[in-house]
């Protein structure tokens, strides 16, 4: 093939000594942290403010790596003579990192936005019991979460955003009203009260 | 100066050499083989990029137990290593590295001569170790070394008696003497199956067929351990020091160089010693293992026809301008 003969053994030796003149590839992991995307699947965090206890993310799990505890706790009416409601309070949430494979699924299938991904990756331990982590550790995490992406440009204005607006608008016609009515009442001889 | 303080003072200075070299070598290899592969090589012990690997292998290697098989020849299994490094030890002093007296162990009359029969001495540790060793392993890899040692050491002597020839003489310091700068071209072949042939003697990939590990585990070596082990490794980084040295001398003109020729010829002897030693490595890093057959294929139809064309061509030369 080629036609000097050794000319392949030169080439290896070009290639070696060219690889020697190039950056190396190795990555001084403790001394220098990776650079990861900010996606990165490190870890599970918990946002437990938003968790009904709902129980959706464990049964979803196709291993079954998922613990919650919860009890009930009555609140009382929000109006004189209304009825007393019931409110779902976590006790316990845990993932057993040595049992979760990382899927993802329960991130997915939360309805309330309470389990996020955080690039977070260095929770090794001596002992596969001290895998299982708690939600403390799950909330700690939620800390190093990236925030969502923005936005398309002409994207429609987020719900919870518009609803805010709204209550806004709401409040400050209601304000504008009052302040209207109380000018009318200023302006007539004073003697029919405050309200 | 004292006749004993000047031999003392001699023997002192080859000895740390002796010494020195060869780490400084291996912890070269480290580096230059972890970079031509992509990567760090060493970078912890001593702190600086890993200066200390060495150090910290050595003394890896005296804490552990030293051990002799139950069936092995044991005085000859513990006499092995001493054979292969010692060698190496003796060759160095005969090799100069500047002009006069003042830059050479011992001069050797005949320098060609000893070096070269000493350094054959050397192979006899392997084969002994391998012999010694009660081991299959270690007895294949002793017949290998053999077999390569008589395939290798007829170029190798070959090709040293071409350069005896051109100079006249088979002293070392008397070759660089009557060295001239046309030597170079005129020796070149010569010169690159000296050293091909001397990597081979000194069981380097890609002529490591007597330690192929993924064949024999390690050759003579497998049933060593501790001290006498790295004693075997030291013996093959000072066999490249020496190699490097000799070939420096007989071929690329020791201590000559384009300039600074007064006072500085030494620094010309170790710059092309640490040039050939980087070769040395680089060889290592770039090729795989020949196969048995295809190793002494190399030095029967290859290496030995060529040193003797080289030997033809050097007594035409001679003939022609004398």
């Amino acid at each position: 093939m080629a036609p000097i003969p050794g000319a392949g053994l030169a080439k290896g030796l070009a290639v070696t000594l060219r690889t020697m003149t190039k950056k190396t590839v190795t990555a001084q992991y403790p001394e220098v942290r990776p650079d990861l995307p900010p996606r990165t699947r490190g870890v599970i965090g918990l946002f437990e403010e938003n968790c009904t206890v709902c129980m959706l993310c464990a049964r979803e799990c196709p291993d079954w790596c998922i613990y919650i505890d919860s009890h009930k706790e009555t609140v009382p009416a929000a109006t004189p003579g209304g009825r007393e409601r019931s409110r779902n309070v976590l006790d316990r949430f845990a993932i057993d990192f040595a049992l979760c494979m990382y899927c993802g699924i329960c991130i997915e299938v939360c309805p309330f936005d309470a389990l996020f991904w955080s690039p977070e990756f260095e929770y090794a331990e001596t002992d596969i019991h001290e895998l299982t982590h708690e939600r403390d550790k799950l909330r700690e995490w939620m800390w190093t979460v990236p925030a969502p992406p923005a936005l398309d440009p002409a994207a429609e204005e987020p719900k919870e955003l518009a609803a805010a607006h709204k209550a806004v608008e709401k409040l400050t016609a209601a304000q504008a009203e009052q302040a209207a009515q109380a000018e009318t009442t200023e302006a007539e001889p004073r003697g029919e009260g405050e309200s | 100066m004292n006749d004993a303080l000047d031999v003392t003072l001699r023997l002192l200075v080859v000895f740390v050499v002796f010494l020195t070299f060869p780490l400084i070598i291996g912890q070269t290899e480290h580096k230059v083989m972890a970079h031509m592969q992509g990567r760090l090589g060493p970078m912890y012990a001593g702190g600086f990029h890993g200066w200390a690997q060495l150090v910290a292998d050595g003394v890896k290697f005296a804490q552990k137990e030293d051990i002799v098989p139950a069936g092995a020849d044991r005085r000859i299994f513990q006499l092995a290593p001493a054979v292969a490094l010692l060698p190496y030890l003796l060759v160095l002093l005969a090799i100069p590295i500047g002009p006069g007296e003042g830059a050479v162990g011992e001069v050797v009359d005949a320098g060609v001569f000893f070096v070269l029969a000493v350094m054959g001495v050397g192979v006899l540790g392997s084969l002994m170790a391998g012999w010694a060793s009660a081991n299959k392993f270690s007895l294949l890899g002793g017949l290998r070394t053999a077999a390569q040692l008589l395939a290798y050491e007829l170029p190798m002597l070959l090709t040293a008696a071409s350069v005896a020839m051109a100079a006249g003489t088979v002293s070392l310091p008397g070759i660089l003497d009557a060295f001239e700068w046309w030597w170079l071209p005129w020796q070149i072949v010569g010169a690159i199956v000296f050293f091909v042939a001397g990597l081979a003697e000194l069981q380097r990939p890609p002529f490591d067929m007597p330690v192929a590990d993924s064949e024999i585990i390690f050759g003579a070596y497998t049933e060593y351990t501790g001290l006498r082990f790295a004693l075997f490794l030291l013996a093959e980084y000072a066999g490249i020091v020496v190699l490097s040295g000799l070939t420096t001398v007989l071929f690329l003109g020791g201590w000559h160089g384009p300039w600074g020729a007064d006072g500085l010829g030494w620094v010309w002897t170790l710059l092309k010693t640490a040039v050939l030693a980087f070769v040395v490595i680089w060889l290592r890093v770039t090729y795989p293992r020949l196969r048995e057959d295809q190793l002494q294929k190399l030095a029967w139809t290859l290496l030995v026809p060529l040193s003797l064309a080289q030997i033809a061509l050097t007594g035409v030369v001679k003939v022609v301008i004398s």
